[in-house]
Parts: structure tokens; C-alpha cells; sequence
């Protein structure tokens, strides 16, 4: 018994409970943490095509995507055997896309060499054998194996010419229309003008706008016509494939995003394919309802929120703190204060947000309209949710941890290097600006990062102060002015929650959840790692301890 | 030694809150001299040295009574300018306290504060100011390193080069060396008889020998009373007060 009173005297126990208690936690992190990087991002690598024959006769050709046991319960066979998940493609032929199939009813697995797995521009993908290929210019190439060899080339040409027709319709269409847009709302603005002061000379300056915007009409048509001239002349190839049930299917090569022999692959090619798709997914715009394609307007919108977000909030805290550390009279007020931004910072967000919509959106928003933008009016322009709202909503939301974070960190510059700078004949101001602030500096980078890491991660704020499901722009584009805070914009978090609870087909959507989740994790740990990157150069230069 | 006295202090008390800290202390501080402040811990001689560059008022609940001037000037006055105050008396403290900063941007902030930005003027201050403080040599091949990479005796020298960067008339000590080395603590004691050429330096020490060494004048204090000060060789060697005795012989304090 004495041996067990000097160990807990020594404290050993504590020690093991501590280090079991971190264990766990790491692993719960890590294992959540690899959990989603697994899933997400092993979504994107080119398994095998399996053409399997069951014991009732059916042929499938598709990719197993998952494994499990079979759930009886109360049976003695509960979880006795598997069944596999496969991913059959061609909803628009067969209707499922995914299927679950009894390991026992398999007969017979092989895995066809010409097997393809084609991304497409419509119902998701489609896996089957090719059969021909019908060029432009009317060559006809038959039989699996010429077919894909004569592919690659038919569809970077297709790939090219799609981009080409993305940039006249983007770029040189749209351009023109957003400068016809303009010209109709000045045409708008000069009527309110007129009918509110009569008097001044407006039929020179409409015949002015009038003149821009038939020139611009003009513009319009010619475009026009030279879309439809490069649609003519875009690849009319068309590929013909069949799918496991026999039915053939025949797809414009201009609609084939990706195709891969999925069997005939080596180890280069696979890798070849996931660092395309990987690419397509951080960089891309998303197709099918959010379930294919990239998503890469809403990891803007996330980075650029949250980037507005520590503009507003960072300066408003630091300064508050400030205030309430160096400059206000320490009583009974300051306390309470404090209290109250305490408090603050665990409120629910949702509580903000409906702040952020009554306050934000509603008043000054539908002021701003009625003051600066009435010739579009009754379409909002500031009045209803955007960039600017979303952003200062979860400014708000994040301001309590930064003054709190700041003040900590004002208090814990030492009495003695503010003593310093007084006794030379500095103010109180310039004691601050020159000294306490910059040693304070890595505190309030503390704040900036947690306030960073919780602005990111908050959704249901902004679900009511901005953010859509499918954003038709970026808030930040080549026309003036160039940052527009009043548009919609796609958050990362949201898309998780979108695609993951409110697309049509969930399985489809179950592998891009996690590859979104897990994205959304590598945008906040960089966000993060800037910080502190940052914080240490800064605690570096502004050591307080001597060692001497 | 004819020339009027740097300091005069007449009928000065304080309170700290309720407690009284200073008593009726009058005592005139001459001009380029060292006066030394000694007494036991808790006699105010530090509080008595804080007030005379008003560096009390950063403390709340302290209230200040009796005249203090400066080269004539009453700097308790409401129309006196604390900033110029401080910029005329100049403190180095306890422990030194460089700024995160370099070497070069610790010694100027004086004058950068002031609002001199010429940097020809601010490299001559600097210089000038280091050499004073007889640690040019060893630093003026690392002006723009840290401040705080010094070792503790050179980072004092930094302190007091600062200090007198802005050329005030008046220097306040406050036990300089009782963090230092007696290596260090010798440099400093050299550095401050060269300065008295041309500074007045008033210097708060615990350690007599100290004050024997460098001081020209001094004052003991005892529970906020003045109780003796006259010339440093006639206090050590002939002390007119018991409680003066007591304290030089160390049967208290």
C-alpha cells in the first residue's frame, strides 16, 4: 500500500491519464481527419471495370465501389456474407445509377481490356464497350481497340473546340450583354432623373446611350453569328457506345469530358487520370446539380469571405481592446463591457445571421438601394444577400474572439517596456503605436486565426446573408468594379451541406461530400498555417524575454 | 559650487491611497553632481525619485502634494507639460528594459518620438549617445540587431545611451546595478562619474559602498522622513543622526 501512495504522491497516475486522454483525442481527430481524406480523395482515383455475370443471367459492368456485410438481425447469419456496391453508370438507359449485389449470386467476374468509363456532360457517367467512332470528315473506325486508339486525338480536338465556344460565350458575348446591361439601366437612370427635375437637357444625353446601345445590339448580332459559326464547325464526331444490356448509345464528342480504358491503365495512366480529375475538381465549375464537376467557385467564395471577414473584424477588435485595456477608466462600466463581449462570443450563430438579415440585408441594404441604385429597382441590388452582408455577419459573429484574444494579449505586454517608452517623453499614443501594439502583435494573430477558423466553418448564418446553391458568377471578374459585394456567392460548408442532404442522388453525392469536406479542411488548415507562419516571424522579432 | 541647484523640492508628501508615503521631505539636488538616495526597503526614496520625473502619475490613487522644480519650473504646475517633463528628466530603471527593437531604434526613440526624422541627425544622437555610454565600440558593427540579444550589463549601458540620447539635464537612476555582475556593475559606476560632467544624476542604491563610491551628496530616508543629507564623506564618516549610524553601521536595514 505504501508503494501505491508514493506513486500517486509522485503524480504518476495524472501522467498516464493525461497522455491516454491526448491519445484519444488525436486519434478521434485523426482518424475523422483521415477518414475524409480517404474517402474524399480516394474518390477521384480510376478503379477497375468488372463485368460481372449473375447467377440469374444478368451481365453488369460497372466499378465496385464499396464492400459490406449483410445486415440480419437477429439471425444467425447476421453480417455472414458481403454484398458489393457497384457503380453501373448510364442513368439515362437503366434509371439506378448504383446497385448493391449478394457476393453469393455472383457466377463469374472478368475484366474486359476495351471497357471505358466516360465523364460526360448529362447523366452522370456512362460504362460500357465502344464500338465506333464516326469522325468529322466521315471516317468510320469500327472495333474496340482502333476505336480507343483513335480517341485520344478526336477528343482534344473536341476538348479545344469546347473551350473555344466557353470563351465567345463568356467572354466576348457576355462581355458585350453586361455592357448592354449597363446601357439599359443608364437608359433607366436618365428617366428617373428626368422625371424627378424637369428642366435639364436629357435628349442629348439619351441619344447618346441610345446610340451606344444599338452599336452594342449590333455588336451583339454579329457575335451571334460567329457563335453559331464555330458551333457549326466544332467537332462533330460522334462515338458510339454499348453498355452492359446490349443497348447502344451514341454521344457527340463535343458532350465527352473524360474517358479512360479503365482495365487497360498502368500505374502512370491511373495517376495520370486522378491528377486530371483532382485538377478538374479544385479548379472547375460544378455540373449535375453540384454532384459532378469542381467546386471551385465555392472554395472562392469561402476564401474570399473569409478574407473580407478578417478585414472588418480584425481592426474593429483591436481597436475595442485597445480601448478597453489602455484608454478606458477601469470601473465598474469597462467590466460589465467585458462581460457583455464575453458572452458574445458564444451565441449562436444563427442568432447573427437573423441580425445580419433584419439589419443588414433589410435596412441598410434597402437604404443603399433607394440611394444609389433606384434605376433597378424593384430588383435589389444591395437589399437582399450577398458577399458584403455574409461577410460582415460573420464579422460580427468573430469580433468578440478577437478582442478577446487582443486584450490578452495588450495585458500581457510587460508594465516595464511601456515605462520605457514614457520616460523618454513619449505619449500615451505613441507608447501604444510604437510599443504595445507591435509586441502584442503575435496575441492578436492568436485571435485572427481562431477567428479565421470559426468564420470558415459557420454556415448557418450565411445560409439567410448570401449564399446559393449555384452562384451564376464570381463576385470578382474583369468588369468594374472588379470586387462585387453584391453578389451571391458558393461557400464550401454550404455545398456539404447541399450536395450531402438536398441533391436527387445521394450516392452519386456521398464521395463528393467527403471530397468537399475534406477540401474545406485544407483550406482553413492554409488560412491557419499562414497565421502562425506569420505569428512566428513576428514573435521572433519582438522577443520580449532576455536571457542574459 | 555656486551655481543655483537642479532640483528644488520643498514640503513634498504622497499618499498612496490612504497610506502616506512621503513626509514633508525638502531637500535641494545640485547641479552636475551625483546625489545618492539611501535607506532601508520601503523608506519612498524610489517614490520620492519617480516624482521627480512624474512617472507616478502612471500609478492610480496617488496624490501628490508640496512643489517640486525643475531648473526653476514647478512641473506639478497644471500648465506643465508632462511629455516635455520627462524629456528634460530622463530615468533609467532597476532592471533594463530595451525595446524590442535594434540597437540604433532603441537609442533614437527618444528623438523619433519627439518628431526628429532627419536621419543624418538621428546616426550623430545615436553615436554620440553610444560612445557617452562607452558601448559604441562594442556594438557599432550590430546597430540593427536586438536590442535584447545584449547581455545584462551592456543592455543597461543601453539604457542609460537612450536616455541621455535626448540630452536631458537630468539624470534619475533607480538602483541601476543591483541586476548586474560587479564587472558590470564597475563599468556603470565609471560611466556615471564621466557622465556628471555633464548630467545631474540622482541615484537611488542600496548598496552604501556604492553610494560612498560615486556620490558627491547624500540623503537618508527613513519611513518616508528625510532624515540626513549633506555631503557622501561626511554622512559615511561622521553622521550627525543616530538612525543614519544605525543604518551606515548595518545594525538595521
Amino acid at each position: 500500500m505504501a508503494g501505491l501512495k508514493t506513486l500517486f504522491r509522485r503524480g504518476e497516475p495524472a501522467i498516464w491519464f493525461s497522455g491516454a486522454g491526448l491519445g484519444v483525442s488525436l486519434l478521434l481527430i485523426g482518424g475523422m481527419v483521415a477518414l475524409i481524406l480517404i474517402k474524399g480523395f480516394g474518390f477521384f482515383w480510376p478503379g477497375a471495370l468488372a463485368e460481372v455475370t449473375l447467377r440469374d443471367g444478368r451481365v453488369l459492368l460497372g466499378e465496385i465501389v464499396a464492400r459490406e456485410g449483410i445486415p440480419a438481425p437477429g439471425t444467425a447469419e447476421h453480417l455472414q456474407r458481403d454484398r458489393l456496391q457497384m457503380k453501373l453508370g448510364n442513368r439515362d438507359i437503366t434509371g439506378v445509377d448504383v446497385t448493391w449485389i449478394d457476393e453469393d449470386d455472383i457466377v463469374a467476374t472478368t475484366y474486359p481490356d476495351t471497357a471505358v468509363y466516360v465523364e460526360r456532360l448529362e447523366y452522370g457517367p456512362f460504362i460500357g464497350l465502344p464500338v465506333q467512332l464516326v469522325e468529322a470528315d466521315g471516317r468510320v473506325t469500327a472495333g474496340a481497340e482502333a476505336v480507343l486508339a483513335a480517341l485520344p486525338a478526336v477528343l482534344r480536338q473536341a476538348s479545344s473546340d469546347r473551350a473555344d465556344i466557353r470563351r465567345l460565350e463568356r467572354d466576348d458575348v457576355g462581355g458585350v450583354n453586361h455592357r448592354i446591361g449597363q446601357a439599359r439601366l443608364g437608359l433607366r437612370a436618365l428617366d428617373l432623373e428626368a422625371s424627378t427635375g424637369p428642366g435639364v437637357d436629357h435628349a442629348a444625353r439619351r441619344a447618346a446611350v441610345e446610340r451606344d446601345l444599338s452599336a452594342l445590339e449590333a455588336a451583339y448580332l454579329s457575335l451571334e453569328a460567329r457563335l453559331a459559326t464555330a458551333l457549326e464547325g466544332a467537332s462533330r464526331a460522334r462515338l458510339t457506345l454499348r453498355a452492359s444490356g446490349g443497348e447502344e448509345k451514341d454521344l457527340p464528342a463535343l458532350d465527352v469530358f473524360r474517358l479512360y480504358p479503365a482495365n487497360h491503365l498502368t500505374w502512370a495512366g491511373r495517376a495520370g487520370v486522378y491528377g486530371s480529375r483532382l485538377w478538374e475538381f479544385l479548379s472547375g465549375d460544378p455540373r449535375e446539380s453540384n454532384t459532378e464537376g469542381g467546386i471551385f467557385p465555392a472554395m472562392f467564395g469561402t476564401v474570399m469571405m473569409v478574407l473580407i471577414m478578417s478585414l472588418v473584424a480584425v481592426p474593429f477588435g483591436v481597436l475595442a481592446a485597445l480601448y478597453l485595456r489602455e484608454y478606458a477608466r477601469q470601473g465598474v462600466v469597462v467590466r460589465v463591457v467585458r462581460i457583455a463581449v464575453n458572452n458574445l462570443a458564444g451565441v449562436p450563430s444563427i442568432v447573427f445571421g437573423v441580425f445580419g438579415l433584419g439589419f443588414f440585408v433589410y435596412v441598410v441594404g434597402g437604404t443603399l438601394d433607394q440611394a444609389f441604385y433606384p434605376e433597378r429597382l424593384p430588383a435589389p441590388t444591395f437589399g437582399t444577400g450577398g458577399l458584403l452582408w455574409a461577410s460582415l455577419t460573420l464579422a460580427l459573429v468573430t469580433v468578440p474572439v478577437v478582442i478577446v484574444a487582443s486584450e490578452e494579449a495588450l495585458a500581457a505586454v510587460p508594465r516595464s517596456m511601456r515605462e520605457a517608452s514614457l520616460a523618454m517623453g513619449a505619449t500615451k499614443f505613441q507608447t501604444v503605436l510604437r510599443v504595445v501594439l507591435p509586441a502584442a502583435a503575435p496575441g492578436v494573430l492568436t485571435g485572427l486565426i481562431l477567428a479565421m477558423a470559426r468564420g470558415a466553418g459557420e454556415v448557418a448564418p450565411l445560409m439567410i446573408t448570401g449564399v446559393v446553391k449555384l452562384a451564376p458568377d464570381l463576385p470578382l471578374d474583369s468588369y468594374f468594379p472588379f470586387l462585387h459585394l453584391d453578389r451571391k456567392f458558393m461557400h464550401l460548408g454550404f455545398h456539404i451541406y447541399d450536395v450531402g442532404f438536398q441533391s436527387p442522388n445521394v450516392e452519386a453525392a456521398k464521395p463528393m461530400v467527403y471530397a468537399t469536406a475534406g477540401l474545406l479542411l485544407v483550406v482553413v488548415l492554409v488560412l491557419n498555417l499562414t497565421a502562425i507562419m506569420v505569428r512566428n516571424r513576428l514573435r521572433k522579432r519582438y522577443q520580449t524575454s532576455a536571457f542574459s | 559650487m555656486n551655481t543655483s541647484p537642479a532640483i528644488v523640492i520643498r514640503e513634498a508628501n504622497l499618499w498612496y491611497g490612504g497610506n502616506q508615503a512621503l513626509h514633508d521631505i525638502s531637500m535641494d539636488i545640485p547641479e552636475k553632481q551625483v546625489t545618492a538616495l539611501i535607506g532601508p526597503s520601503g523608506c519612498g526614496k524610489s517614490t520620492l525619485l519617480r516624482c521627480l520625473n512624474r512617472m507616478n502619475d502612471l500609478i492610480d490613487d496617488v496624490r501628490t502634494t508640496g512643489s517640486f522644480l525643475v531648473h526653476g519650473q514647478d512641473i506639478y504646475a497644471p500648465a506643465a507639460d508632462v511629455i516635455d517633463v520627462r524629456r528634460r528628466v530622463g530615468m533609467v530603471f532597476q532592471k533594463s528594459n530595451p525595446l524590442p527593437k535594434s540597437i540604433y531604434e532603441n537609442v533614437v526613440y527618444g528623438l523619433r518620438v519627439a518628431g526628429i526624422r532627419d536621419r543624418a541627425v538621428l546616426d550623430a544622437a545615436c553615436e554620440r549617445a553610444l560612445t557617452a555610454a562607452a558601448l559604441w565600440n562594442e556594438v557599432k558593427d550590430r546597430l540593427a540587431t536586438n536590442g535584447l540579444s545584449l547581455s545584462g550589463g551592456q543592455q543597461q549601458r543601453l539604457c542609460i545611451a537612450r536616455a541621455i540620447a535626448i540630452e536631458p539635464g537630468i539624470i534619475l537612476m533607480d538602483e541601476p546595478c543591483s541586476a548586474l555582475d560587479p564587472i558590470a556593475t564597475l563599468k556603470i559606476e565609471e560611466l556615471i562619474y564621466e557622465l556628471k560632467s555633464q548630467y545631474t544624476i540622482v541615484i537611488v542604491t542600496h548598496n552604501l559602498q556604492q553610494a560612498a563610491r560615486v556620490s558627491d551628496r547624500t540623503a537618508f530616508f527613513w519611513l518616508g522622513r528625510l532624515i540626513e543629507y549633506s555631503r557622501t564623506a561626511e554622512l559615511f564618516t561622521n553622521p550627525t543622526e543616530k538612525h543614519t549610524e544605525d543604518y551606515i553601521t548595518g545594525r538595521f536595514g
